[in-house]
């Protein structure tokens, strides 16, 4: 090895410093923009497009875009063919799976495990999702009522017929037909705690644009709030009144003149029909429960609202 | 100037100066061909096409992030799958076993094996490098090769700061291959990029310099076994074609030229991404693939009759 003379001169060792130090700050500042604008352009992408739906059993989807490795796993074991990994100048977050209701809803495979959720290897699908029923990829909501044909008194009913949760997820509602005044309106409506958001509903509806969407739970669902008691839901719970219902203070029924409050038991003009006799004098009577076997008023043809309609209407 | 490698066409022909990079190609494309072949067995399958066993074509699923090889083997890039983990979410078992295996394997023959023998934009860089010298365009933006790890780290922290797979949204690398396989999109733009850029802005500018997957994968490799030698340096003419071809010239200099110093003949620098092409150009045959061990036996103060000082 040559000893070269240089090595013995002298070196200050600032300018060195001084020269590490600045190439790092302009390497650290250099990396840092780029990173901003990474970063700021992540934040973008974070943000689901409404019409774009997750596998199911995708979570939340802040988690997801962690979770996800990108691999499409999911996308090629769809035995449907329907997810798709979002190249990058779609709004969904590069290389991450989607589908979109209209042109192809999920079928709901009711293979355990569902084929899309064991593939994913990651996690990124709750392999703890076994029946696809429970799945929420989001919630059918009716967005236009103006155009849906069912609100205008025709009997299209596809969504409701092509729900593979029927009866349950969506629900056939009658009310009566003001238009017409003789006919029944067959109001779809959307149950959300047994809506799987798999979009057939979407993807059948024969308007040019769809009456029904699948959109984010998110936006799709109200909150009430934390405090909100619902008096009703309580009593059922405690299985008996949280207040003492006989120290409520009557009010009087106002009613136009001559009007008597059908099955009222407040009223004494009904109270006094034998009908009422059964009530005992110090429990407050249930509603209707003046009347044997009563039923609480619904239109004729509904049926009993104890038991959800199964079958078609 | 001679293109690097006409003396060893001239020598030994086109084809033996070729070897690696030919067998790297056939990988390359290989790889990519395998996993292509599983969507289009689908459509065919969905077609009714009966002509070929288009079932059993279905050998890889995925794309280079992670995939399932005959529905056994899994195989998780780790550099995802730890942006993945900083982020807050630890993968599924198949994917934490696919995260070891490519560890295990890169470690053994070379982290950035992956760079030159696996990742399609190699062959997009390369082409832009041959064309830069076959254009012979000068000038080229300096940016410090470490720029690479400051990228890996900042990747790392973005995606803990934002909880996202961060590096997912731009990789070149995933876009480029995902593309191929799923569908491309406006990929190919970002993929062209890439190209102009090493073309014009910055030669060997992005694998050398910027993308921080290579910068990972030679972390993995720092001490792999499986390494380039210049086990003839004594041969070496100074024609220059290996520094002229590589694309780390850098890790060459204390191999080929530290004879004197006494530095091993193995190519020990993490950059290097086994590629071969320093063998296929040499026309003393001065390289060829070894261990990272086989310093002893070339080392000058050891008597070698092949290698005299």
């Amino acid at each position: 090895m040559t000893t070269d003379p240089s090595e013995n001169v002298y070196h200050p060792p600032r300018p060195r410093r001084r020269q590490f130090i600045a190439d790092t700050v302009k390497m650290a500042c250099g990396v840092g923009v780029f990173g901003l604008g990474l970063g700021l352009y992540s934040r973008q992408s974070q943000a689901l497009p409404t019409l774009a739906l997750r596998p199911p059993g995708a979570i939340a989807e802040d988690k997801f875009l962690g979770a996800c490795i990108r691999c499409g796993l999911c996308v090629r074991d769809c035995p449907y063919d329907i997810l798709f990994l979002a190249t990058p100048e779609s709004d969904v977050a590069t290389g991450t799976p989607y589908f979109n209701a209209r042109t192809g809803p999920c079928e709901m495979c009711v293979d355990n495990p569902i084929p899309c959720i064991a593939a994913c290897p990651t996690g990124a699908l709750d392999h703890a999702l076994t029946d696809i029923n429970l799945s929420k990829m989001g919630i059918a909501v009716i967005v236009d009522q103006e155009t849906c044909l069912n609100f205008l008194g025709l009997r299209c009913d596809i969504c409701y017929r092509v729900c593979p949760v029927i009866d349950e997820a969506i629900t056939l509602e009658l009310l009566p037909n003001t238009r017409t005044g003789r006919h029944a309106l067959f109001l779809p409506t959307v149950h959300s705690e047994h809506c799987t958001g798999c979009g057939k509903c979407e993807k059948a509806c024969i308007l040019d644009e769809a009456a029904i969407k699948v959109l984010p739970i998110a936006l799709a669902k109200g909150k009430i709030g934390e405090h909100y008691r619902l008096g009703w839901e309580e009593k059922r719970k405690a299985g008996h009144a949280l207040i003492n219902e006989r120290s409520v203070v009557e009010l009087p029924d106002r009613l136009p003149e001559g009007v008597v409050l059908e099955n009222d038991p407040k009223d004494p003009r009904n109270r006094d029909r034998s009908l009422a006799n059964d009530v005992a004098a110090d429990s407050p009577p249930e509603f209707g429960s003046a009347i044997p076997n009563f039923v609480p008023s619904a239109p004729p043809g509904l049926g009993d609202p104890q038991q959800p309609q199964k079958g078609r209407p | 100037m001679n293109r690097p490698g006409a003396d060893a066409i001239a020598e030994f022909g086109w084809f033996w100066a070729h070897r690696w990079l030919i067998l790297r190609r056939v990988v390359q494309v290989g790889i990519l061909l395998l996993f292509m072949l599983t969507p289009l067995a689908t459509a065919m399958i969905a077609k009714g096409d009966t002509r070929l066993p288009w079932a059993s074509l279905k050998i890889v699923k995925g794309n280079l992030a992670y995939s399932l090889t005959l529905d056994t083997l899994p195989l998780t890039d780790p550099y995802v799958a730890l942006q993945s983990l900083v982020s807050g979410h630890l993968p599924e078992t198949l994917g934490i076993v696919g995260v070891l295996i490519v560890l295990v394997f890169y470690f053994l023959v070379g982290g950035r094996v992956y760079c030159s023998w696996v990742c399609p934009i190699n062959i997009v860089t390369d082409l832009a490098a041959a064309l830069r010298r076959r254009l012979n365009i000068k000038g080229s933006a300096q940016l410090h090769r470490s720029a690479r790890f400051w990228m890996l780290a900042m990747t790392l922290i973005l995606s803990a700061l934002t909880g996202t797979v961060i590096w997912e949204l731009l990789n070149p690398v995933s876009m480029m291959f995902r593309g191929l396989v799923f569908g491309i999109g406006a990929a190919w733009m970002v993929v062209l990029a890439v190209f102009l850029f090493d073309l014009f802005v910055m030669s060997r500018g992005w694998c050398s310099r910027l993308c921080p997957v290579g910068a990972f994968y030679s972390l993995i490799g720092h001490w792999s076994p499986l390494r380039i030698s210049a086990s003839k340096r004594a041969a070496c003419n100074d024609c220059m074609d290996c520094f002229e071809i590589c694309p780390e010239p850098q890790v060459i200099r204390p191999a080929l030229k530290g004879e004197e110093k006494g530095l091993s003949p193995v190519i020990l620098a993490s950059a290097c991404t086994n590629c071969g092409r320093c063998i296929d150009v040499c026309s003393k045959d001065v390289f060829k693939f070894g261990t990272r061990f086989a310093r002893s036996a070339s080392l000058p103060d050891a008597p070698n009759p092949t290698n005299p000082v």
